[in-house]
């Protein structure tokens, strides 16, 4: 049985409130919680897999160029080497999000320094990396572009915008603001390597491999491979995060897989951390130019928003940085330019947020320096400026909890005993406190999910949606007992094998309310079903511990059935989309101190308060956001990909010195999740949280140090060189 | 070479590569693979196990020197129906999301709680002659040796505080 | 990682004749030798495994000092009673340094010998002067936020990215070393490390087969002891900049003042000069300013890491203040 639905009106019913089974929305524990923490689930690199022989990549040392030469056989003739592969096939880039085709391949042109060039291939893991170092390559180089300072920028025609007269505004305005910014690259780093282990039966290929959007993934790999997708077998139901890293394949995968057919065996393969730096997608860097008008009150009459990004020749992706600005605040002239560079660096995708991530959190930035110009409290500029329609369009938002988050924020966080910049010192250290606003576009992905109730009166809910830290296993397993009647010790829950009905996948967002309403709709149809066998109303009937009651009669659900019940839940998004503005919004607020004799900055506090719809599930949300606010101290503070000037090439490769946030670096961060419905977003009115609170996380911070130390750092990260160069000569 | 590891109170007996780390041992020699691979250049703890009771970085150890040492693992520390209090907190208090850094993680509080006991100070201890306190300063700092891109950091800090605290009960 | 002969020493003895082979190195705790072997920056052909000769004591001296053996790891000497009551700034740093899995695995002896954290040294598609003598130095005109600002050559501008040397280089310690022949010999700290000149690869005095054995500490000094570290991160990064200050103060002067720092130079630095110019004054500002002078006026930024100028002077000036404060 399937149940199909698009989104093609607002879902006012609310039907999951109606439910009796009362773990929608709870703190439950993670099912997969055990097996993590015991070490037992399986990832990527991790499958028992007999004969099983271990390839590693060999890297570009060049940044730009052509392969001349591959001295295969001087490794060859050694012991335990099995294999240099140098197929045409083996990509050059990783796949973009969602491409579902083969992504740049045939690795023989250079196109950015470390790119992989092949495949080494032996008995042991040991054998193959000595070789895949010592593999001689030889290159015709030739010149490329390695700086943003360097190159010609495109400005795509379909990426400008602008309505009113901007320059006018700025000229007629009472204050005004015209900054720029600049943030560096990122790397999603998840804790996990990309790393795959492929074999063939026949023409049939099983690849175990670590990824986000398997329906897509299993795609770009049959296409990269010329063989067709029903051909392949993804497996992936514990991946070690993602943030955007394994939304699209990686060279690992395709080298395994084209060196398993070589070789008639099974072959993993796994990138190093050097590897992940240099081959998976980089976050691009970015300057971006934010022009403020304002009248005397601080209410916004003009946003200009310019962004200048880059990535490799050929690549349709460039980070959206200014997605958020037609919508955010009010304001009847805006001007959004956007500027791509082509540079031979690392190819530039999808990190954590792409866009508002570094977008929201330069606006974030202007506009409390806007608060300092118009005298006006940054939280009072906000709340000034809170559009009642989308600005841009004039379209209704699905939701709007701003202001509310605003409000919850401030009272919470005490925001009331904020000073004036450089006043509050605690001996050495400089303290102030700083907020911004948090927002992200809202999407809904077509996705399909199983559910059966077998005889024995138990869920498996069944889909090749992924859990990559999300909370996935969690949210379905608690959607599907919710609608059924069953404790979360009788649902199962079966994630990230290609077998099963394609999901959303793990991106942008979407994956709980897109993949979570396909569960769902799979269960309000198995609730039809049980209501048919009752000869009830399915809205009659109460599903709870496992028990049907409908007309005062209590039924086990254990027998109600001889064989197994089963539905397909199948979404997909619809005029919902077009008809309002759906976003999720949240703030920050901070307090910091800063070190006045070096600089320093520890984040000492720090609270979220975000709506995004239904909460599924209060604890994995609650972490996602603890994450995300995570990456925004690094954002703010310590993480930059540096890149030579004179090649391009990533000089920090590695977690020394590549800074990602360490423990102590984190204070133990407050979050409030605001209680929401959005009926426009989805049938069971959630949206997307996992990226929420990424979005302008770093102003707050990069805004506090300003209010403690008077140092506006317009330069991302605000390391303390940059702190120390706007610090007076620390007599204090 | 041959060599032998003691690990989770099993002996193995191994022929490898001198080249094998600790790490490559367990995760694809003995399939003991709780112990992650993050960065194995000793930057990140996914790999940490306990040596003669201590958290080293697995990563950074060459199998054939630890002949005589007493290796524990994750899968040592307790199994998904036979949580170690360390291991039934992180679940409690989501101190983690992927997971993949967790059993190091849990490796590592574990080792850190007996460093505690035996008065090691840390960077941020006041006063390095005098007692030391388990508070959530002390443990992120002792705890910074575990990266987690997911960012579990005061969750997990929540779960050592409470297991730390159980201790003090007892 | 190349292959190379696994030996297991288990008497000095063994050790230094297995490391009179060509191409061998000794290996403790690893944690940087391998590190650098599975990237191809250090490709010994022999490993001698030292971990055995139970030179993992420390002992008090007969002049009350204290001998810490080679093999001693960075946690047991970090929490050793008699560091941490007489030797703070030694504890501080170590404590300062890694994490707390590295410093159960790191030696003593190790640690001394910690190669840079340079990235164009750990990429051998670089060029590099220290790994691969003639070569050239591609951090020069490079990404240099990590690099040196005094000490440096046109040749390297690479740091040395300990915290123990340097506090043990405020403390005076010693190096003994067990030669070839057998026979050992004591070379003070400060004389122990070589600047990069035109040999950077050469990084300090140890000659072939030498192991060391042990470091020496003269008896506790007075005074205050302060380690203070700056790095990017609050914990588990290396050093932008570090002090170690050992100063007493009697009769409201400065009476002694040994200071070290860290992340600034090619080796742990140590300048007289700018200690001499401290001692017998009154503590105060012009005077802390004063050494400062003296320490930094041969310092040379390489771009990314002049920042480091101004950070050291700020930190020393900072480092004396406290040292000298009358305590309440």
């Amino acid at each position: 049985m399937s149940e199909h639905h698009k989104m093609d009106a607002p879902d006012h019913a609310r039907r999951l409130d109606d439910m009796a089974q009362g773990l929608i929305g709870t703190a439950m524990d993670r099912p997969d919680g055990p097996l993590k923490v015991s070490g037992t689930a399986t990832y990527a690199h991790e499958w028992a897999v007999d004969n099983l022989c271990h390839g590693v990549l060999a890297r570009a040392t060049v940044p730009t160029g052509r392969v001349s030469d591959v001295a295969a056989q001087d490794i060859l003739d050694r012991p335990g080497i099995l294999a240099v592969i140098t197929d045409r096939r083996l990509l050059r880039n990783p796949a973009q999000g969602g491409a579902g085709e083969a992504p740049v391949q045939d690795p023989s042109r250079i196109a950015y320094f470390g790119q992989p060039i092949a495949l080494v291939v032996a008995e042991t893991f040991e054998a193959a990396r000595d070789a895949a170092a010592s593999l001689r390559i030889d290159y015709e180089e030739t010149e490329g572009t390695y700086r943003p300072e360097d190159a010609a920028f495109e400005t795509p025609e379909d990426k400008q915008s602008s309505q009113g007269d901007l320059d006018a505004a700025m000229a007629q305005a009472a204050h005004s603001i015209d900054v720029t910014y600049t943030t560096p690259g990122h790397n999603s780093a998840a804790m996990e390597p990309h790393g795959a282990i492929a074999s063939w039966d026949g023409d049939d290929l099983v690849l175990r491999g670590s990824y986000q959007m398997l329906k897509h993934n299993r795609k770009e790999i049959a296409d990269s491979l010329g063989i067709d997708p029903a051909n392949v077998r993804l497996l992936s139901p514990y991946v070690g995060g993602g943030f955007g890293s394994k939304l699209g394949i990686a060279p690992e995968a395709v080298a395994a897989a084209l060196a398993a057919r070589d070789l008639g065996r099974p072959v993993s393969v796994a990138l190093s951390r050097q590897q992940v730096f240099e081959t998976t997608m980089r976050r691009s860097e970015t300057r971006q130019r934010i022009r403020l008008a304002a009248d005397a009150e601080g209410r916004l009459t003009g946003i200009g928003h310019d962004a200048w990004v880059s990535n490799l020749p050929g690549e349709t992706f460039a980070e959206p940085a200014t997605q958020a600005t037609p919508f955010l605040y009010g304001g009847e002239n805006r001007q959004i330019g956007f500027h791509v560079a082509r540079l031979n660096r690392t190819c530039a995708g999808s990190v954590r947020a792409p866009g508002e991530a570094v977008g929201v959190t330069v606006l974030e930035n202007a506009m409390d320096e806007l608060a300092e110009a118009t005298g006006v409290d940054p939280v009072d500029l906000r709340r000034r400026n809170i559009p009642d329609t989308d600005p841009s369009t004039g379209k209704p938002f699905s939701s709007h909890t701003l202001r509310r988050a605003l409000d919850d924020g401030a009272t919470r966080f005490g925001w009331n005993q904020r000073q004036r910049p450089g006043t509050r010192r605690e001996g050495d250290w400089l303290i102030g406190l700083g907020m911004a606003c948090a927002t992200r576009v809202n999407i809904l992905a077509e996705a399909r999910a199983r559910v059966s109730l077998t005889a024995d009166g138990r869920a498996v809910v069944e889909t090749d949606m992924t859990d990559i830290g999300t909370g996935t296993y969690a949210i379905l397993t608690q959607i599907a007992g919710e609608m059924l009647g069953l404790p979360l010790d009788r649902v199962t829950t079966r994630l990230g094998d290609t077998d099963l009905p394609p999901g959303s996948g793990s991106g942008g967002s979407m994956g709980a309310s897109s993949t979570g309403s396909a569960v769902y709709l799979a269960c309000r149809n198995l609730r039809a079903q049980i209501a048919a066998r009752l000869d009830c109303a399915e809205t009659d009937l109460t599903l709870k511990d496992g028990k049907a009651i409908a007309a005062n009669k209590t039924t086990d659900l254990a027998g109600l059935s001889d064989g197994t019940l089963t539905a397909e839940g199948h979404i997909e998004p619809g005029k919902t989309r077009e008809e309002t503005r759906q976003a999720t919004f949240g703030t920050f607020f901070t307090e910091v101190a800063v070190n006045a004799v070096t600089g320093e900055t520890r984040v000492r506090r720090m609270q979220g308060t975000f709506a995004a719809g239904r909460i599924l599930n209060h604890k994995t949300a609650r972490s996602q956001c603890i994450g995300g606010m995570t990456f925004g101290i690094g954002m703010a503070l310590t993480e930059e990909l540096m890149h030579d000037p004179r090649d391009g090439h990533i000089v920090n490769r590695d977690l020394a010195e590549y800074h990602m946030p360490v423990n102590a670096d984190v204070p133990q961060i407050d979050v409030v999740l605001l209680d929401e419905r959005d009926d426009w977003a989805s049938p069971i009115q959630a949206k997307g949280i996992g990226e929420l609170s990424i979005c302008g996380a770093g102003a707050a911070i990069t805004n506090a140090i300003y209010n403690a130390s008077g140092v506006r750092v317009r330069d991302y990260p605000a390391s303390l060189d940059k702190i120390l160069a706007g610090l007076d000569d620390g007599r204090g | 070479m041959q060599t032998r590891l003691h690990v989770n109170g099993t002996t193995h007996h191994l022929d490898i590569d001198p080249r094998t780390t600790l790490l490559d041992a367990l995760r694809d020699h003995l399939r003991l693979t709780g112990s992650k691979k993050g960065c194995d250049h000793g930057q990140c703890g996914a790999c940490t196990v306990l040596l003669n009771g201590r958290r080293i970085n697995a990563c950074l150890a060459l199998a054939c020197m630890h002949d005589h040492d007493e290796i524990i693992t994750i899968e040592g520390l307790g199994g998904p129906d036979d949580l170690s209090p360390l291991q039934a907190a992180f679940v409690a208090h989501d101190g983690y999301q992927c997971g993949y850094c967790t059993p190091g993680q849990i490796c590592s509080a574990t080792a850190m709680l007996e460093e505690m006991a035996d008065g090691w100070p840390s960077h941020v201890t006041d006063d390095l002659t005098g007692a030391t306190k388990p508070d959530a300063t002390e443990i992120s700092e002792r705890m910074s040796g575990n990266l987690c891109r997911c960012s579990a950091y005061p969750n997990i800090v929540d779960a050592i505080l409470a297991v730390a605290a159980e201790r003090t009960r007892a | 990682m190349k292959p190379f002969d696994y030996v297991r020493a288990l008497g000095p003895g063994d050790a230094t004749a297995a490391a009179g082979r060509e191409g061998a190195a000794f290996i403790a705790g690893g944690t940087n030798l391998l590190d650098l072997m599975k990237l191809g920056v250090m490709t010994p052909s022999t490993l001698v495994d030292i971990t055995h000769l139970h030179l993992d004591r420390v002992e008090t001296t007969e002049d009350a000092g204290l001998r810490i053996g080679a093999l001693v790891t960075n946690s047991d000497l970090a929490n050793h009673a008699a560091v941490r009551r007489d030797y703070a700034v030694l504890s501080r740093a170590l404590l300062a340094g890694a994490s707390g899995q590295l410093r159960n695995k790191a030696t003593t002896g190790g640690n001394l010998l910690q190669r840079t954290r340079c990235p164009y040294f750990y990429d051998t598609a670089m060029a590099c002067n220290k790994r691969d003598p003639g070569s050239g130095c591609r951090a020069i005109g490079g990404v240099t936020r990590l690099h040196a600002i005094l000490g440096a050559s046109a040749h390297c501008i690479a740091t040395h990215p300990s915290d123990m040397a340097v506090a043990m280089l405020a403390l005076g310690a010693g190096v003994e070393v067990e030669g070839a022949d057998g026979k050992r010999r004591v070379v003070a700290l400060d004389d122990f490390y070589r600047l990069p000149g035109e040999w950077p690869d050469i990084e300090t005095v140890l000659e072939p087969g030498d192991l060391i054995t042990a470091v020496l500490l003269p008896p506790p000094p007075q005074g205050r002891q302060i380690y203070r570290k700056v790095r990017d991160r609050a914990s588990y990064a290396f050093a932008l900049a570090s002090v170690a200050a050992v100063i007493r103060v009697d009769s409201g002067r400065i009476a002694s003042a040994a200071l070290a720092f860290g992340g600034i130079a090619p080796r742990p630095w140590r300048d007289g000069d700018a200690e001499a110019a401290l001692i017998g004054e009154v503590p105060s500002r012009e005077v802390f300013e004063r050494a400062a002078d003296i320490l930094l006026a041969d310092a040379q930024g390489q771009g990314g890491n002049e920042f480091k100028i101004d950070l050291t002077r700020r930190l020393l000036v900072s480092v004396l203040t406290e040292a000298t404060e009358e305590r309440t």
